[in-house]
C-alpha cells in the first residue's frame, strides 16, 4: 500500500492548527505560573467566557466581529483580574495545594454562571472568518486553522520578545523567583499579579475565540484546558517556549494518532508522552532547573 | 540635634501574634553615617530591618507599637516598594538575587525602584565601576555567580536604585575574610562617595565596627548599649563578648573559656 503524502501533509497542517491553539492557551498558564507560581485549573473556563463573551457581542449585539474580538479580550483581561483580586489575592502565602483547590472552584463557578446566562446547548459562533480554503501546494487547509496559527504563533512570539526586552517582563521573572526581594527592589509586587493575570485572561479570551470558530461553543469546552495542561507539563511549567514546542508535540501526536491509529488512542498517545518526558526531564523539557549551589 | 534620616522609636514587633522579638528597640541613623547594629543570633536584628523596609508583613510580623520615621514621613502602612521609591533600600540577608535572571538583569529589576522619582535612571556603569567583577559576568545568569559575586549583586541593585538609606543585613555571610574585608571596603566607599546613610547588621563585629561611625548592641531584643565606635571598641563587655579580645589582653583558648563566668554588666 502506497503511504498517501498527500492526505497525511493534509492531517499535519491541520493538527498544526491545533497545535497553535494549544500552545495559546498553555501561554496563559504559563503566564501565571510563572509571575505568580499557582497552578490555575481554570484556564480552559476564562477560555470558555472569552468565546462566550464573543458570542453575546456577535449574535447577540450584532457587533462587527474585530469589535467583538477586542471587547472580548479586554472581557477576558477584566476577568483574569477579577479572579486574582478576589480569590487568589487573599489566599498568599497560603499553601500551593489550596490555591490549586480553589482554581478547580473558581472553573466549576464560571461553569455554572455560563449555563445561566447562555444555557447549556452547544452553540456555533457566526462564522467571521470567511469559508474560502486555502491551498498551500496541493494540500488543503481550512481557513480557520490557518488564521488560528497565524494569530497564536504571532502572539506567542510577541510574549516571548515582551519577556526577554520589555522591562515589566523582567519585573515579572523578578517577581517570579522572589517576591520579597523583588518588593525590595521597588517593584509592586501586587500590581504584576495583577498584570500577569490580565495577560493570561486576554490570551484565553483569544483562544477561546479561536477554539470556538473551530470547533463550536459549551459550556464543557473548558475541557480543552486540561490538553493544554498536558502540553504545560510536557514543555516545562515557566517556559514560553516550552508552551511553543510542547504544543506542536502534542498537536502532531494527537493529530497523527487519531488518524491512523483510530481516535481512542489520541488520550493514550498524550498521555504516554507526558509520562515519558517528565520520566527524563522532571521540569519538563524547558522548564527552570532549580539552580542549586552545593 | 543632627539630621536624622532614620529614627526608630520604641517599638515592639511581634511575630504570628505571639512570638515577641523586638522590645521597646529605639535607635537612629543620622544623614550620611553608617550605623552598625550587633549583636548575637536571634537578637532581632533582622527583624529591626524588616520592621524599618515593612518587608515584615511577608512573614506575618507586625509592628505592634512604636514609631518609625524614614526621612521626615512615618513609614506606617507604606507598601515595601513605595519605600523603596522613596529611597530607603534593604539589602536583605542571604542575597536573595534573582538567580535565573542574568547579571543584567537583576539590575534592570532594580531600576522599578527609580519609578516616579523624576531622577534619571542609573547608568550601569556606576555599579561596574565599583564591582568590575560584575561587568565581565553581566551577561551570564546570576545563579552561577560565586557567594562573592551574588553579594555584590545585591549591593549593586541598591545602587541601581539611588537610595538614601541602605540596609545591609550581613554581607559578611558565608564569604572568605578576604571577600569580607573587599565588600567591606567597597561599602566604605560608596558611604563615602556618595553620602548613602547605611543601617549595618552584621555578625562580624570587628569588620563592622571598621566601617561604622555609631554602633548599637542588641539583646534580646533590646539596644543594651550604643555609642560611637571608639567609645564601644574601649568598653571592656564589648571587647570581650564581641570582639573575643581577652580583658587582660591574652589570647583565649576556646577549651578553657568559660563564656558566662563574668557576667555581662548590662545584664545585671
Amino acid at each position: 500500500m502506497d503511504f498517501d503524502w498527500l492526505f497525511f501533509t493534509e492531517v499535519t497542517l491541520a493538527a498544526l492548527g491545533n497545535s497553535a491553539l494549544l500552545a495559546l492557551t498553555g501561554l496563559a498558564f504559563v503566564l501565571i505560573y510563572k509571575a505568580t507560581r499557582v497552578v490555575n485549573l481554570a484556564i480552559g473556563e476564562m477560555l470558555m467566557i472569552g468565546a462566550y463573551l464573543f458570542f453575546s457581542f456577535t449574535a447577540g449585539m450584532g457587533l462587527p466581529p474585530w469589535g467583538a474580538v477586542i471587547l472580548s479580550i479586554i472581557g477576558g483581561a477584566l476577568l483574569g483580574a477579577a479572579i486574582e483580586r478576589s480569590v487568589i489575592r487573599p489566599m498568599l502565602g497560603e499553601a500551593a495545594i489550596s490555591v490549586f483547590m480553589v482554581t478547580i472552584g473558581v472553573g466549576s463557578v464560571l461553569i455554572g454562571l455560563t449555563e445561566l446566562i447562555w444555557g447549556a446547548e452547544p452553540t456555533a459562533l457566526p462564522d467571521f472568518m470567511g469559508k474560502t480554503p486555502i491551498f498551500i501546494g496541493d494540500a488543503y487547509v481550512s481557513r480557520k486553522v490557518v488564521i488560528g496559527f497565524s494569530v497564536a504563533a504571532a502572539v506567542i512570539a510577541l510574549f516571548l520578545l515582551a519577556f526577554r526586552f520589555w522591562r515589566g517582563g523582567v519585573a515579572l521573572r523578578a517577581t517570579a523567583s522572589d517576591q520579597a526581594a523583588a518588593y525590595s527592589c521597588g517593584i509592586n509586587v501586587p500590581a504584576v499579579f495583577s498584570l500577569a493575570w490580565m495577560f493570561a485572561g486576554a490570551a484565553a479570551a483569544g483562544g477561546g475565540i479561536l477554539v470556538g470558530a473551530v470547533g463550536g461553543i459549551a459550556p464543557t469546552m473548558g475541557v480543552f484546558g486540561l490538553s493544554a495542561l498536558v502540553v504545560v507539563i510536557v514543555g516545562g511549567l515557566d517556559s514560553i517556549v516550552g508552551v511553543l514546542i510542547g504544543g506542536i508535540l502534542v498537536g502532531l501526536l494527537e493529530a497523527w494518532c487519531g488518524t491512523y491509529l483510530g481516535g481512542e488512542y489520541k488520550m493514550l498517545a498524550t498521555f504516554s508522552l507526558l509520562m515519558l518526558v517528565l520520566l527524563v526531564r522532571p521540569y519538563g523539557l524547558f522548564g527552570t532547573v532549580e539552580i542549586e549551589r552545593l | 540635634m543632627t539630621d536624622t534620616i532614620l529614627d526608630v522609636r520604641n517599638i515592639e514587633v511581634v511575630y504570628n501574634n505571639t512570638v515577641q522579638v523586638l522590645r521597646g528597640l529605639s535607635l537612629s541613623v543620622p544623614r550620611g553615617q553608617v550605623v552598625a547594629l550587633l549583636g548575637s543570633n536571634g537578637a532581632g536584628k533582622s527583624t529591626t530591618l524588616k520592621a524599618v523596609s515593612n518587608l515584615l508583613e511577608l512573614e506575618d510580623g507586625a509592628v505592634t507599637s512604636g514609631a518609625i520615621t524614614f526621612d521626615g514621613t512615618p513609614i506606617a502602612g507604606l507598601k515595601p516598594h513605595a519605600l523603596v521609591r522613596r529611597g530607603l533600600f534593604h539589602v536583605m540577608e542571604g542575597r536573595r538575587i534573582f538567580e535565573d535572571l542574568t547579571v543584567e538583569e537583576n539590575l534592570t529589576a532594580a531600576t522599578f525602584a527609580l519609578s516616579g522619582r523624576g531622577v534619571a535612571p542609573t547608568k550601569f556603569d556606576t555599579v561596574y565601576e565599583y564591582f568590575p567583577r560584575l561587568f565581565e559576568r553581566r551577561t551570564g545568569r546570576a545563579g552561577y555567580l560565586s557567594g562573592g559575586e551574588q553579594q555584590m549583586l545585591a549591593i549593586g541593585r541598591a545602587l541601581i536604585a539611588q537610595p538614601k538609606l541602605i540596609l545591609l543585613d550581613e554581607p559578611s555571610l558565608g564569604l572568605s575574610p578576604k571577600l569580607v574585608e573587599e565588600i567591606f571596603t567597597i561599602i566604605a566607599r560608596i558611604n563615602r562617595e556618595r553620602g548613602v546613610s547605611m543601617l549595618l547588621v552584621e555578625q562580624n563585629a570587628a569588620v563592622a565596627m571598621a566601617v561604622a561611625h555609631t554602633g548599637y548592641i542588641l539583646e534580646t531584643g533590646k539596644v543594651v548599649i550604643d555609642g560611637p565606635v571608639e567609645k564601644l571598641m574601649r568598653d571592656e563587655d564589648v571587647r570581650e563578648f564581641y570582639l573575643g579580645v581577652a580583658g587582660e589582653g591574652s589570647e583565649k583558648s576556646y577549651r578553657d573559656v568559660k563564656h558566662y563566668k563574668r557576667r555581662k554588666r548590662w545584664l545585671s
